[in-house]
């Protein structure tokens, strides 16, 4: 049989202050983790209805630099900004705001950024339009009015930058043949995020809506170039002049349309 | 060493109700003074000072900054803008002249409710409970840090109930309300003074400010002490003042030890005068 360790002495003193700090280092460990994960999983979370304030840093810096003081919501003059409650997706505490509810209202002298202590919102950013707080997606081209032909254009003429971050462009309406669509156009070069269009849009769940910037935005690979501004760049076009062959027409359109009757 | 149920019955009756429970209230007052401060603005639309507990603006200009949460920035990598850094500078000064856990038992909002719980289990006369080691909160300091370090976000203020009740009370309180509650009930039933007294890593890490703080309180009539372990009753850390009291291996009177709330209690429940407070030199 094994001998049972001594309880007095100085090996067992040794033995119980070893175990101790295992105890203590193991349980410190299990909690860490448990607060290690849930802060990782906060850190990615955020719903995409959920805009955070101008000049506010890149997510995970973010969560890093904001200390969730709520002097920002505090400065906001329109209250468009709130801090998130822990049963919120939102990592509790930050700021974020709701464009479909309240949305920014581009002040230009900044309350928000100004207010924030710690840098959290750029302070660098000093002209508000420069504001990146997502990008506005007309995302629903079904039942977007302006796409079923009417002129709604409630969210073109709600944008500060209206003629700039959106446009009108026409197309053709296939369905009454006649008539033009004016299709409401984001450019990423000048939308700010502000979300007074998703706002303003008068359908019952909005038809364009401001998504976050590596949600909305897709990528060109590295290594493309895009001949039409390579050629303005240097004056002339890279590759030599391509050789115009002249146009031919599929054959089968002239077979078909003679046949067809309205 | 049992302790007395009704501590400070003694004193009562020398100094009457009012001198017997002088600190306390000034402690209460000054508790609620800075509740009222934050809640002012939202109710009237008076703004004395802006923000909460995190950090804040004092009549738009003074910025005040917790240097905990800046310390956990810092860990992340951040370098926090100035205004914060200032802020953080006012804050720690000034608890190092008044006592660095002066932090908890005169401004922190928990402590109200950890309080309420530790005279409630004392009316109770519930002595039986979890024994925890009064060094957990400074394992759970570091865990906050390197956690903090790890993930790159600050990831303790996503669970702080000290952050997340002050924010909660004037930004909308929401589910936030039930981690006070749940301390209140670990403190009653599962440990005395089990949050505050052993775990909490924010009184940890200002407990360390309190290593240098100017305002202690000292036990200069220490000779007169009776030995009615008042005292021990009543204070949150009573581990602080055997060495000042009875003055082992030439100690001083002062109560140097880094973890003394600087609340008071022992100066009012003491009926022969023992505590006051003073200077650390
Ligand atoms: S720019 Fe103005 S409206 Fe927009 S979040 Fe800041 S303070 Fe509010
Ligand atoms: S003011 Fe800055 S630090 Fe405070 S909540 Fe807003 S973004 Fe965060
Ligand atoms: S120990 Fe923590 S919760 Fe308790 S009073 Fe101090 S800071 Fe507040
Ligand atoms: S020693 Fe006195 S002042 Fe310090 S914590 Fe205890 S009761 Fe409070």
């Amino acid at each position: 049989m094994k001998e049972k360790p001594e309880t007095a002495g100085p090996d067992a003193e040794r033995r119980r202050f070893l175990l101790n700090t295992a105890r203590t280092t193991c349980g410190a460990a299990l909690v860490g983790l448990g607060l290690g994960l849930y802060a990782n999983r906060q850190a990615v979370a955020r719903p995409v209805y959920t805009t955070r304030p101008p000049g506010a840093l890149p997510d995970k810096k973010f969560l890093a630099a904001c200390v969730r003081c709520g002097q920002c919501v505090r400065a906001c003059p329109y209250k468009a900004l709130r801090l998130a409650k822990p049963e919120e997706e939102v990592a509790t505490g930050t700021p974020y705001f709701i464009p479909r509810r309240i949305p920014c209202e581009l002040c230009e002298k900044r309350p928000c950024i100004r207010a924030c202590p710690t840098g959290a919102l750029d302070p660098l950013l000093t002209d508000i339009y420069k504001a990146r707080m997502g990008l506005a997606v007309l995302i629903d081209r079904e039942n977007c009015l302006n796409f079923l032909g009417l002129r709604c254009d409630v969210c073109y003429r709600s944008c500060p930058l209206i003629d700039k971050a959106i446009t009108l462009a026409t197309l053709h309406n296939q369905r009454s043949g006649k008539h033009t669509i004016f299709q409401p156009e984001v450019h990423s070069k000048f939308c700010t995020g502000c979300g007074k269009c998703e706002k303003a849009c008068v359908l019952d769940k909005a038809a364009i809506k401001v998504l976050p910037l590596d949600l909305a935005k897709g990528e060109l690979g590295k290594h493309y170039r895009l001949g039409w501004e390579e050629k303005t760049k240097a004056g002339h076009s890279l590759i030599p002049e391509q050789m115009d062959l002249p146009d031919r027409m599929p054959e089968f359109t002239s077979t078909i349309t003679p046949e067809w009757k309205p | 060493m049992s302790t007395p149920k009704h501590p400070g019955v003694l004193s009562k009756k020398k100094k009457g109700r009012l001198g017997a429970n002088r600190w306390l209230l000034l402690r209460r007052s000054c508790q609620a003074l800075t509740l009222a401060l934050f809640a002012c603005g939202p109710l009237t639309g008076f703004w004395i000072i802006k923000g909460n507990l995190a950090a804040s603006r004092l009549f738009d200009t003074v910025p005040l900054a917790d240097p905990f949460i800046l310390l956990q920035s810092l860990a992340t990598g951040t370098i926090a803008a100035s205004t914060a850094i200032i802020g953080a500078l006012i804050i720690a000064g000034f608890y190092m002249l008044v006592g660095g856990r002066a932090y908890c038992s005169w401004v922190c909002p928990v402590n109200i409710l950890t309080d309420g719980a530790a005279w409630l289990r004392l009316r109770l006369d519930i002595r039986e409970g979890l024994q925890l080691d009064r060094t957990l909160r400074y394992w759970g300091m570091v865990l906050v840090l390197v956690v903090t370090a790890i993930t790159g976000i600050l990831a303790w203020e996503l669970i702080n109930p000290v952050t997340l009740l002050h924010r909660g009370l004037f930004f909308g309180l929401g589910l936030a309300w039930t981690i006070p509650v749940a301390i209140f009930c670990f403190d009653l039933f599962m440990s005395k003074r089990g949050w505050c007294g052993h775990l909490c890593p924010v009184g940890g890490f200002y407990s360390l400010l309190g290593l240098v703080s100017l305002i202690r309180v000292r036990a200069e009539g220490r000779d007169r002490c009776s030995n009615c372990l008042d005292c021990y009753a009543v204070c949150p850390e009573p581990q602080v003042i055997s060495p000042a009291l009875k003055g082992k291996d030439g100690r001083g009177p002062v109560i140097t030890e880094a973890n003394c709330t600087n609340c008071g209690r022992c100066i009012d429940v003491c009926a022969e005068g023992v505590f006051s407070f003073g200077s650390r030199f």
